[in-house]
């Protein structure tokens, strides 16, 4: 059901742990629902220097938050918030339709993480 | 690389003997049991034998068993069958918060064309309690449906008990024993059930068979029309390969059952005591009152899927009650009906072993599943915030 792509970021995650010290930390989804993604950021002059996540869900979800990661991974804020869920998925080769719900989440994870940074920094600019 | 296969609860593999019983049946025997040459009569002579041999394991008289197409369809006609019958005398059925899909979302349609339904809630282990079944009945109630054993919890149900307080009142009863051929022994006469279905492939038989056992003088509309197939209750040509290859794998896994069980429980045993000591794991289900292969246990901050799809990386076929795994946003309706919280129910996994599982199958789960779930909390949230309000 999954693309190989999906296999390969779920059994090896890029970029999975935590940052000390983030700069900026997303939290999103609940574990009701069975998903929660955690995005830490490390900023310098706008631009996303380090990323880390840390997902608690399915494969998908596990998958979307490795992929997400590496596609904001040296970007700048203002690019960050750009990322789409749809740019995600296709990313992967595609997610069953039931699990595109994930790369949903996996956007929101990026957005609040730079969310949370924008707030810690009401100076910078993006 | 090595595959264990520990997935016995979602289906077994076909046993050896029942295929080589089974293959005559489509190449030399395979004439229509309704026709009337002699293709046709060794075509019937073959089922009717199946129909002795399932009748001598469930302690019925032959005529008292009907083929059908498996458990979902037995379920079906079961419920569907006995409110259509019995729609003059009264609209109301009983059943548990903890039965098999057959059985739930058949009640949903049921619900639908008028009927009532009690969805009896069980305790925190997943049984039944009979006074709680007693306590529903109306005199409107026409039947009770309680399955024998849990399909993902493995707990085993006192239906001996609730049938007779069925009967007392002048109810009926059936019960799903999808899960309990060859596991416990099942005897129609001493659990006193008006219905019973099972179904081939969950003992070592093949998929798309199984029995209704409907006691003589019960009343049930057909589910099935057609040709008089089933002495007229149930039409479609007999699946004669497939009808032997049940009577056989029935007959096989009944044979020995303490013997065979008392190897598989130990087995399970050690799976139960060697994960139950891992941090933050529990056991779902009853300790004692359970299936002898079933072991089902909720992971704490991790997902089930995600479990799954790691063991199965590591050559191991288990299942999960997770969202994820259920096709829906909620997960399994059984670990919520233990009262387990949505978190804990999405980190579920089952183990179900049959007699084709070794100690060696055993003890390379319990020395590869403890390093996944570390990999996987290690990535978790969930377990992070768990850690820091630990310190």
């Amino acid at each position: 059901m999954y693309s190989e792509k999906v296999m390969d970021h779920f059994s090896n995650p890029r970029n999975v742990g935590e940052i000390e010290n983030a700069d900026g930390v997303g939290t999103v989804g609940n574990a009701k629902c069975g998903d929660i993604m955690r995005m830490f950021l490390k900023v310098e002059n706008g631009i996303i220097t380090d990323v880390k996540f840390k997902t608690f869900g399915c494969g998908a979800a596990i998958a979307t938050s490795s992929m997400a990661t590496e596609m904001v991974k040296g970007k700048t804020l203002k690019e960050a918030l750009q990322l789409t869920n749809a740019a995600v998925a296709e990313a992967l080769d595609g997610l069953p339709p039931v699990k595109m719900h994930c790369s949903l989440l996996a956007e929101e994870a990026v957005k609040a993480a730079v969310e949370d940074y924008m707030k810690k920094h009401p100076d910078a600019v993006i | 690389m090595n595959r264990i296969y520990m997935d016995n609860a979602a289906t077994t593999a076909v046993s050896p003997a029942v295929v080589e019983k089974m293959l005559p049946y489509f190449t030399e025997c395979y004439g229509n049991a309704s026709s009337i040459h002699s293709t046709g009569r060794d075509a019937r002579k073959a089922l009717e034998e199946a129909r002795r041999r399932v009748a001598a394991v469930l302690n019925c008289s032959p005529n008292e068993i009907y083929f059908t197409s498996g458990g979902s369809e037995s379920d079906n006609w079961a419920l569907k069958g006995a409110a259509f019958a019995n729609r003059k005398k009264g609209k109301h059925i009983i059943t548990s918060a903890v039965e098999h899909h057959a059985i739930l979302h058949t009640c949903e349609y049921l619900e639908k064309q008028g009927c009532e339904i009690t969805y009896i809630p069980v305790d925190a282990d997943g049984l039944v309690n009979p006074a709680d079944v007693e306590a529903a009945i109306r005199p409107d109630t026409i039947l009770i449906s309680i399955m024998a054993a849990n399909n993902e919890i493995g707990t085993i149900e006192p239906i001996e008990e609730i049938a007779a307080i069925a009967h007392a009142h002048g109810v009926l009863f059936h019960t799903d024993a999808v899960q309990a051929i060859g596991a416990i022994p099942v005897d129609v006469q001493k659990i006193g059930c008006d219905m019973l279905s099972l179904s081939a492939h969950k003992f070592h038989g093949p998929k798309g068979v199984g029995v209704l056992y409907i006691r003589k003088g019960v009343r049930l509309e057909n589910f099935m029309h057609g040709g008089a197939q089933e002495r007229g209750r149930r039409a479609a040509t007999e699946n004669v390969p497939g009808i032997v290859g049940l009577a056989e794998a029935i007959t096989l896994a009944t044979e020995n059952l303490e013997e065979k069980n008392a190897r598989i429980a130990a087995l399970r045993d050690q799976l139960i005591d060697g994960l139950t000591a891992l941090p933050y794991v529990r056991l779902n289900g009853h300790r004692t009152k359970r299936l002898p292969g079933n072991c089902n246990i909720s992971v704490q901050f991790i997902e089930g899927e995600a479990l799954l799809l790691r063991l199965d990386l590591a050559g191991i076929a288990a299942s999960s009650g997770s969202a994820c795994t259920s096709g829906s946003l909620d997960p399994s309706h059984v670990l919520l009906a233990i009262g387990l919280p949505h978190a804990i129910a999405h980190g579920s996994l089952r183990l179900s072993l049959s007699d084709t599982n070794t100690q060696e199958d055993v003890d390379y789960v319990l020395n590869t599943l403890p390093g996944i779930i570390e990999t996987l909390r290690s990535m978790s949230p969930l377990y992070q915030d768990f850690m820091e309000e630990q310190k």
